[in-house]
């Protein structure tokens, strides 16, 4: 992808991380971490199940303030935004969002623009500009009077991240966006994510399935124990002693055949010794 | 102005314009708005016009502003009706913005202040003023607006240990309120027979002998209320989304529900301190308008209508049931308001175990 490294290469990183420490109550989850999220490329945390990769996107949406450190957007520190002013910079797609009963696609897609409305101004033509490409960006203008709660999986997913498209911010966050959906639907998601990219947007999402992760990501974080092991092209990143280090996963990395970024094969289950 | 339906993405949505200044609504909720409108002055007319003093339309009217020459009619309607019918009004709207409030903050139909104790909270606060001070009835108010805030500074501080959780901050509230209620009681059995009757017919929740002293502080304080009410109910609506989806579109949350509380335990203390508890009006007026309006969460205007309307429909029935004899409105939205209870936890059965 030469114009999307031209583009990381000109840009300077807007979201960073310095020296953080996360932590529920008296339990650290993330200590000292340092991040960088490259402007316009898409970014996939990965790592295994609580090693704080939610924990930091988290942070890097202010849902969670630090214990120590600092998460700067465009060199200021988070805390100094004011609540709508973020919001308009940077959007974030929650784990398993739920819409209340009777809320249609459009309803809930329209709220996405709070950030740019208030009490005296609450709809403009511009609102329903980023509302209607908003919807067709995430090919859900069809469902538009459907109740959410009726919806698939994956429709369900696409409108939440309809929803988060018309908050039309630079950054885009999203909290395991292809959890619970089948593989055509997870495919359905990252490739939306990647139009969003090809779009300008900076994207950063934690993911699961890690073939799938190192397929999509143009930058890859690997987490672990909350910490960053390893950060970078997944092509050059991404080892079998990697996978195993991180994973505890006997494993091979071979070169997928259709898109040339790495693929991990388990050992286990195969017969092959180690 | 301009006044236009967008066309895509949101049909059901109607948008008002004007120089910079815009207001967005459903389009439904604005009809059944203006049908509740319509119904209130009807039922407000009737209340004026109602009573054993005959008199026509017109002449009632008239008596209301206080002119026409039947001193008798002027009597009647401006001194002891309007007041009363104004005052029905006042009390069913901030009982129903108060149960807006508390429904969208919990997110649960269940959770509003007759449910989760500060309606028995503030009527423990009256009573102690009548049955322990022997107060008279502006410190009885005052005495509800305390015991309002004391319980619901009590319930939050049991419920909200870690953030606040709805399912939690109404199980919390039944059970305060229950103890709450059989302290009442305990009140009540302790107190002299004279006393315990006042008690008594304070605890109805009653409209009668209300006159324009009281109806004009009522009407101020509500009027002050609405302002923080209407201020809270954009971000309110949105908490149904979920405490993350808010936060990531900017909405302080935890001010936003902090505010709301504050401000639903004042609608509630203020209008139980002018009446006495009115009981289920805060629970029903929400969903009613709601469903009436068909939007996923109940907003304050509606609430708000839908509250005048119920209790001074209620305040009708009251008075006339039984004429000469005067029932406590709390009487009759205690009874209708029980059957809505039951069908509302059965439809809530229903719907968890579908």
């Amino acid at each position: 992808m030469p114009e999307a490294e031209l583009r990381a290469a000109t840009a300077a990183p807007r979201l960073t991380a310095e020296r953080l420490s996360l932590g529920y109550g008296a339990r650290a989850v993330v200590s000292d971490l340092a991040i960088a999220v490259p402007t316009g490329l898409m970014t996939v945390i990965v790592g295994p199940n609580a090693c704080g990769k939610s924990t930091l996107l988290r942070a890097l949406a202010r849902l969670l303030p630090p214990t120590a450190g600092t998460v700067q957007l465009d060199g200021r520190d988070l805390s100094s935004y004011g609540g709508k002013e973020l919001a308009r910079e940077l959007a974030l797609l929650p784990q398993s969002p739920t819409a209340p009963d009777g809320m249609t696609v459009a309803d809930l897609v329209a709220r996405g623009r709070y950030p740019h409305q208030s009490l005296l101004r609450q709809w403009s033509s511009r609102d329903q500009e980023a509302v209607d490409a908003a919807m067709t960006a995430a090919d859900v203008t069809a469902l538009a009077e459907r109740p959410v709660r009726e919806l698939s999986g994956g429709q369900r997913q696409r409108v939440w991240l309809a929803m988060a498209l018309a908050q039309d911010t630079d950054v885009l966050l999203l909290d395991e966006p292809t959890t619970y959906l089948d593989i055509s639907h997870q495919v359905e998601v990252l490739e939306l994510a990647r139009r969003l990219r090809k779009g300008g947007r900076t994207v950063v999402a934690v993911l699961h399935e890690l073939n799938l992760a190192f397929r999509y990501a143009d930058h890859l974080v690997v987490m672990r124990d909350g910490a960053v092991v390893a950060t970078g092209d997944p092509r050059t990143v991404v080892t079998a002693e990697l996978v195993e280090e991180v994973y505890d996963l006997p494993c091979r990395v071979i070169t997928d055949p259709l898109s040339g970024t790495p693929l991990v094969l388990p050992l286990a289950g195969t017969g092959e010794a180690r | 102005m301009t006044q236009h339906a967008s066309p895509d993405a949101a049909p059901r949505h109607r948008t008002v314009a004007f120089s910079g200044l815009s207001l967005r609504y459903p389009a439904r909720a604005a009809r059944s708005g203006l049908l509740l409108l319509l119904a209130i002055a009807v039922t407000t007319v009737a209340g004026l016009l109602i009573g054993d003093y005959d008199i026509t339309v017109g002449e009632t009217l008239q008596a209301a502003v206080a002119r026409g020459d039947d001193p008798l009619a002027i009597y009647f309607v401006h001194d002891v009706r309007a007041p009363r019918v104004l005052t029905a009004l006042v009390v069913g709207a901030a009982l129903g913005m108060a149960g807006s409030l508390f429904q969208n903050i919990t997110g649960n139909p269940l959770g509003s202040p007759d449910i989760i104790g500060f309606t028995t909270g503030a009527a423990t606060g009256a009573l102690v003023q009548i049955i322990v001070v022997g107060a008279s009835t502006h410190a009885v108010g005052i005495g509800a607006l305390v015991g309002g805030f004391l319980t619901a500074a009590v319930v939050l501080g049991l419920a909200c240990s870690s953030g606040l959780d709805g399912g939690r901050l109404v199980l919390v509230g039944i059970g305060v309120g229950a103890a709450l209620g059989a302290l009442n009681s305990l009140l009540i059995v302790r107190a002299s027979l004279v006393t315990a009757q006042t008690a008594a017919q304070w605890l109805a929740g009653s409209l009668n002998a209300v006159l324009w002293p009281r109806a004009s502080l009522v009407m101020i304080a509500v009027a002050v209320l609405t302002v923080p009410a209407l201020l809270l109910s954009r971000p309110l609506g949105m908490l149904a989304l979920g405490d993350d989806s808010c936060a990531a579109v900017g909405i302080p949350v935890r001010r936003i529900r902090l505010g709301a509380v504050l401000t639903g335990v004042a609608l509630v203390s203020v209008a139980t301190a002018a009446t006495g508890p009115i009981a289920f009006v805060a629970l029903a007026a929400p969903q009613l308008a709601r469903r009436l309006a068909a939007v996923p969460t109940p907003g304050l205007v509606g609430s708000a209508l839908m509250g005048a309307l119920l209790v001074q429909v209620s305040d009708l029935v009251a008075q006339r049931l039984f004429a000469p004899t005067e029932l406590a409105v709390g009487v009759v939205t205690g009874a209708v308001g029980g059957l809505y209870l039951v069908a509302l936890l059965a439809g809530e059965w229903r719907r968890n175990h579908a």
